[in-house]
């Protein structure tokens, strides 16, 4: 991981390494408690793309992608979007599509308003991963060709 | 209102900067505030969902913004043609500031909107979904296939950056 080759200095990827879990956590925040305050799916997601992409500009692209891969990445936008369709699909079978069935429970709780929740990490995967992977795709593919970065 | 007012003359005077400044990476940074400008104009219109999502994508495209386009050399002309340029902005300025202020006299009043369907939003929103946030019950409950037809486009915006920018199959 210390490769002074690769990366910025010494001093940002030390207040990355001190951050970059607590920016995480901020996101995984922001998602589960997206039904009860201020908040959700897509701004989490957003957030939770934010901590990978800061320690793919701390410590350059190989650390990052040894984290998380291209094929991990791809793998949870692929089942955030199969986790929302099913979710809805089951409504089916008690009514209608996307239809909210199990019970609501009480309200300001955690665990509450049924398949809301549930739709918010369906979502977090799937803006994560997926800005994720533009991020890589835009800053990395083209500039690997001239070899010019830093 | 006083304080949006002022926020909305900073974020012009921002966009401004952004258009005029020669230097890339200013520009950038100009945009930035202007979409810090409109985080907390969301919040001054009691809308924190929206400002954080501002706020966060506004991070993301910046970032994007400065890696992504910084180092390439983008042609930059501001010289010649500055008698037809100018006169075609005041042109589209005048048309625009008349088409608004014909558009903008038929809103109703901020603040009271023409739909009755929100105040039922309202009222029944926590007894219909539990949810406390109203935000997340309106999205993911009464109008939860628009987020699925955001799930889709960001889903084709992934596609679509692949499709352009990979190396397998472009020439040379």
């Amino acid at each position: 991981m210390d490769n002074p080759k690769h990366g910025m200095t010494l001093i940002v990827k030390t207040i990355t390494r001190l951050t970059v879990g607590l920016i995480l956590l901020f996101g995984i925040y922001i998602v589960s408690h997206g039904h009860v305050s201020p908040g959700g799916g897509f701004a989490g997601g957003v957030i939770i793309a934010l901590s990978f992409i800061h320690i793919l500009l701390a410590f350059g692209k190989e650390v990052a992608l040894k984290r998380i891969s291209y094929n991990v990445a791809s793998f949870f936008e692929s089942l955030g979007a199969i986790m929302f369709i099913t979710l809805a699909l089951l409504g089916i079978g008690s009514g209608y599509f996307l239809l909210n069935f199990i019970s609501k429970g009480e309200p300001f709780r955690l665990f509450s308003s049924g398949l809301i929740p549930l739709y918010n990490v369906a979502i977090s995967f799937k803006v994560g991963a997926g800005l994720f992977i533009i991020f890589v795709i835009l800053v990395t593919f083209r500039l690997t060709k001239k070899d010019d970065r830093e | 209102m006083l304080e949006l007012q002022i926020l909305l003359v900073f974020m012009i005077i921002g966009a401004i900067v952004a258009v005029k400044t020669k230097d890339l990476l200013s520009a950038v940074i100009a945009v930035g505030t202007v979409g810090l400008g409109l985080s907390v104009a969301f919040l001054i219109l009691k809308a924190p969902d929206l400002a954080i999502a501002q706020l966060v994508v506004e991070i993301l495209v910046v970032i994007i913004l400065i890696r992504a386009t910084i180092r390439k050399d983008l042609p930059f002309s501001t010289s010649g043609r500055w008698f037809f340029n100018t006169f075609v902005v005041f042109v589209f300025l005048i048309v625009f500031l008349i088409f608004g202020y014909i558009c903008m006299k038929d809103l109703p009043k901020f603040g009271e909107p023409i739909m009755k369907v929100a105040q039922s939003f309202l009222n029944n929103g926590l007894k219909d979904t539990g949810a406390t946030n109203l935000v997340s019950s309106i999205v993911l409950d009464y109008r939860a296939y628009d987020t699925l037809g955001e799930a889709t486009i960001l889903f084709t915006a992934v596609i679509g950056v692949l499709a352009v920018m990979r190396k397998v199959g472009r020439k040379k």
